[in-house]
């Protein structure tokens, strides 16, 4: 097997922590540099992905595969298609960017952090090019425990507690997850004569409907449910991400919670199509809570970070939203606003560490007037704000108005709820954004707030680009998922289809005894 | 008159090359040098890695002797290579960690090795008679290492409360023998087959069959009959807490597969529900006890009694799937046991061993490699990938969810996520935790070291390459579910 470019962008990062395990800890300057470098490299070499991706097949794409435990039918498969492209772009892009928030707020066992941060990102590709139902798990559980350390070390007064909740509310879910895994693996064989974990083939197979189904759609999805996180499977996410350092949570908003609706994208909608729809609807009332109470907490919370981490609830409600309508534009809203939320998210708590870097505290009450003080970054943090709120000519906008227009095609009463949820956004960013700043400079300490440094700036800005350039040209993005998320609908309408008219297979169920 | 029986020495080979070094070092012990035992620990160890060498050569090749009581078959090679490999790392961790102690005897390694030739008998038993001479060689050795440590009252309490109990247990299972015998007329397992199975087997076989679980149940210590297990783990000395917690428990799960899923398959209507129920009962009990516990030893006890749970999921799941299940999550516990224990052994503060949970505080800063690896033990035993517990965690509840027991597999998953809590506790003192001054600190050992690399190596391989491995445990199972 020749080594292909999944595999250098998946493993580079990882590779590269191993060999800065044996840099001296005191190096800590060549520590940061070394791994910024291989960030940005890798970033670098997942730009081809991109640029040679065949925007008009809907297959998968720079597919590698090798045998693993051929005695199982357990593959090393990946491949990327028109969702996931834009999934690993979003994390190759994030996580340089995270390690340079980190430059100076880290200054404790930098060595640790560092390689645990390459780790991570080594976990996160895989779980997004995984196509293979064993490796796509490996790499989910294994992403779980640097995470649990970045969150556990270098996080704030709680972080034990966020840590281990996190660990502990994720590791439920997916543990079910697996016994599903299994099950459909057997079942598979026992239907098709085959042993694979491959997703491809095992996609091909038309589930029977019934409560087999069933049961693997809900440990899946509450994986996923988690992972997004659902209302009422959210609690964790607050104490995760108000504990974890900055690039924890910026890498936990960017990149991580996508994993659980790149999942339900993934595995839910195609594998089990006609449980899909049958839960469609409780779906769609849990996003919706979701977004109007997400909405309704972020409001009244008197920490700005807290208050961006109940607005994430609110953001993913909406992916929910437009995923599970089933409609072109909503799951194609849903996917880029899962990359809007990334980078509009992301840059909301990157500048919410600035300042709390500046005055260690993260009151909205302990600001006001900034403008006059740090106009740099009073303007970032609008962009941002007007990002996150969804103003036309920005990324967030894009997003969410697609989702709305496949909301309205399957209920006119839920985009009516859902809708309400932009009025709300703007609602709580706004009025924070106005509280802390301007007006009047109210506390001392504020007059002397420096701006941004060159390094701020630099980390702001490559994904100032993609707020505005998704935002005004969105097609560039949206083009290359069409005919990937056209021929997901359309495998997963006639799948629920053949297994409603009792065309597909149609044997009895082994799964209990 | 009894004609002897014929003589096959060649199907007791590796048992025989560890006893034999094992009477070597009872009689090197007799010459100087008095005071350093190192050359004793060496000799075992060669004799150790002799028999594993011998293990691997038999590899394919079945043996049987002494009119079919014994049987040197792919199965019985392949425990014997778990054995060799528990025994010789406990070797390798108990040079330097009895020096410290103090209690440097010869006849320490020598009943280690006659313990370990018990272990080996058992894997390759193919008559009851054999498993129980197997068992007993096996427990007495332990009995008397557990109170090694003499002027320790925690470790004479181990001692005798693990001999009282174990002969107490031993007691049930030859009593379940001979009503075995008595309703078959056999102890061979080759002949119990017939009289076992079908409608009209006797009830007194199955009064023998649950009396005989009773004391397998207490070797592995599965719940109900665990409650020995934390007192023993905690007073024991480190080193034989961990031969204990593997080599003693392969050994017994070895007779247990050839006797359950190996001879009386037809019979798992009768002892597959009880098994169902005291796999659940024993991982749930383990798992939700050890979060409790503060002393790491003791913790590690009550995790071990779930990882008897998970391999018992194995046992009901039955077949060549299940037995080769646990043969490979034997295999990866092992490592992972021998390791976590064998970073305990090196902990040590103000001169006693470092095993209260707080004691670790720190210890990321203090010792980044030590608290690194012992990481990855305890990331392995909660099983997460990709190391050999999660492979071995994989196999054993795909056997069950593929044999249909779906629930099971879903009960031993939900535990394996409780588990990760107290286990993690250990990570959140080691790394997240403000140091204590007076915290565990690094006994270095270069034997010690050598272990815990080789201990690591294996969990990195077994779950990173596990393709050969789970052929060869497949392979080794297949003779026997034929």
């Amino acid at each position: 097997m020749t080594v292909g470019i999944l595999t250098v962008v998946t493993f580079l990062p990882a590779a590269a922590a191993l060999v800065l395990l044996f840099v001296p800890r005191r190096q800590e300057t060549l520590l940061r540099a070394g791994a910024l470098l291989v960030t940005v490299a890798t970033f670098a070499v997942s730009v081809p992905l991109y640029l040679r991706f065949d925007a008009r097949s809907a297959d998968y794409q720079f597919e590698e595969y090798a045998r693993w435990m051929p005695n199982l039918g357990v593959g090393y498969h990946v491949g990327i298609d028109g969702i996931s492209l834009l999934l690993v772009l979003l994390t190759t892009l994030i996580t340089p960017v995270a390690l340079a928030s980190a430059w100076r707020a880290i200054d404790d066992r930098v060595k640790e952090f560092v390689v645990t941060l390459l780790i991570l990102e080594t976990g996160m590709i895989g779980v997004f090019v995984s196509l293979d139902l064993f490796l796509f798990y490996v790499f989910w559980e294994a992403m779980l425990i640097p995470m649990y350390f970045i969150i556990g070390v270098w996080g704030g007064g709680r972080r034990i507690y966020a840590a281990v909740k996190f660990v502990l509310y994720t590791m439920v879910g997916s543990v079910l997850m697996l016994v599903a895994i299994l099950a459909l693996y057997y079942q598979h064989a026992a239907a098709m004569g085959t042993y694979t974990f491959d997703l491809p083939t095992v996609v091909r197979w038309v589930i029977p409907p019934g409560t087999g189904q069933t049961l693997m759609f809900l440990a899946f999805a509450l994986a996923f449910a988690i992972k997004v996180p659902m209302f009422p499977f959210h609690t964790w996410l607050p104490d995760a991400h108000v504990e974890a350092p900055t690039a924890g949570s910026v890498i936990l908003a960017g990149v991580l919670l996508k994993m659980g609706t790149y999942g339900f994208l993934r595995f839910c909608l195609p594998l089990f199509p006609d449980a899909s729809l049958a839960f469609g609807p409780l779906v769609f009332a849990l996003a919706i809570i979701g977004i109007i109470y997400g909405a309704w907490v972020s409001t009244v919370q008197p920490d700005i970070k807290k208050l961006v981490a109940y607005s994430s609830v609110s953001h993913l409600g909406f992916v929910m939203l437009g995923l599970f309508t089933l409609t072109s534009q909503g799951v194609i809203g849903g996917v880029l606003q899962m990359v809007s939320h990334g980078l509009s998210t992301g840059a909301l708590f990157l500048l919410v560490g600035m300042i709390y870097e500046r005055r260690h505290t993260r009151l909205i009450s302990e600001f006001g007037g900034l403008w006059a003080v740090i106009p740099a970054f009073s303007t970032l943090f609008l962009i941002s704000v007007l990002s996150s709120v969804g103003l036309p000519g920005l990324n967030g906008f894009v997003g969410e108005f697609l989702i709305l227009v496949g909301a309205f095609q399957v209920n006119r009463t839920l985009a009516a709820f859902a809708t309400s949820g932009i009025i709300f956004a703007a609602v709580y960013l706004l009025w924070m954004y106005q509280r802390v700043i301007f007006g009047e400079v109210t506390h001392a300490e504020n007059r002397t707030l420096r701006d941004l440094n060159a390094r701020e700036w630099a980390l702001m800005l490559p994904i100032m680009v993609f707020i505005v350039w998704i935002g005004v040209y969105p097609t560039a993005f949206t083009g290359k998922m069409e005919a990937t998320v056209d021929a997901l609908i359309a495998q997963v309408q006639s799948k629920a289809s053949v297994a409603i008219d009792g065309h597909g297979p149609s044997r009895p169920m082994v799964l209990l005894r | 008159m009894i004609p002897a029986p014929p003589v096959n020495v060649g199907a007791l080979a590796p048992t025989l090359v560890i006893l034999g070094a094992a009477v070597l070092v009872l009689l090197l012990d007799l010459f100087p040098p008095r005071e350093d035992k190192t050359h004793l620990a060496v000799v075992s160890l060669i004799g150790v890695v002799g028999a594993l060498m011998i293990a691997l050569t038999r590899w394919g090749r079945d043996q049987r002797g002494f009119r079919d009581m014994v049987v040197l078959d792919n199965f019985a090679l392949f425990v014997d290579v778990i054995i060799c490999y528990a025994v010789a790392l406990v070797i390798l961790l108990s040079m330097d960690y009895l020096r410290r102690a103090g209690v440097q005897t010869g006849e320490y390694y020598a009943l280690v090795l006659f313990s370990a030739s018990g272990m080996m008998l058992m894997a390759s038993a193919n008559d009851l008679i054999v498993v129980f001479l197997g068992l007993e060689l096996m427990s007495l050795c332990l009995y008397v290492l557990a109170g090694l440590f003499k002027q320790r009252l925690d470790s004479g309490e181990a001692s005798m409360k693990y001999f009282l109990l174990g002969a107490f247990a031993s007691s049930f299972m030859l009593y379940g023998i001979a009503l075995t015998y008595g309703a078959t007329g056999s102890t061979s397992f080759s002949r119990i087959v017939g009289a076992a199975t079908g409608p009209d087997r006797p009830v007194i076989f199955l009064v023998g069959l649950a009396l005989m679980l009773v004391g397998f149940g207490f070797k592995i210590s599965a719940a109900p009959f665990h409650m020995w297990a934390p007192d023993v783990y905690q007073g024991a000395p480190t080193s034989v807490t961990t031969l204990i917690a593997t080599g003693s428990k392969a050994a017994a799960f070895a007779a247990l597969i050839r006797l359950l899923i190996g001879t009386l398959r037809g019979a798992q209507p009768d002892w597959g529900p009880l098994m169902w129920g005291l796999a659940v009962v024993t991982m749930t009990l383990g798992n939700v006890v050890a979060i409790a516990q503060s002393n790491l030893k003791r913790m590690l006890a009550y995790s071990s009694i779930a990882h008897v749970g998970y391999m018992m999921v194995g046992l009901v799941a039955g077949g060549a799937a299940g037995a080769g299940a646990i043969l490979y999550y034997l295999f990866a516990y092992t490592f992972t046991t021998v390791g976590t224990f064998g970073v305990l052994s090196l902990c040590a503060r103000a001169g006693e061993e470092a095993v209260e949970v707080e004691e670790y505080a720190g210890l990321g800063r203090r010792h980044p490699l030590l608290a690194g690896t012992l990481t990855l033990f305890l990331l392995s035993l909660i099983g997460i990938p990709p190391l050999a517990g999660f492979v071995g965690k994989f196999y054993l509840f795909g056997a069950a969810v593929q044999s249909g027991f779906l629930w099971l597999a879903v009960i031993g998953v939900l535990n394996s996520a409780i588990a990760a809590y107290y286990y993690l506790r250990v990570v959140v003192y080691m790394y997240m935790r403000e140091p204590d001054a007076a915290g565990a600190t690094l006994s270095p050992s270069f034997a010690g070291g050598v272990a815990l690399a080789v201990a690591a190596a294996g969990i990195v391989i077994l779950g990173v390459m596990p393709a050969p491995f789970a052929e060869l445990a497949q392979s080794a199972v297949a003779t026997l579910v034929r």
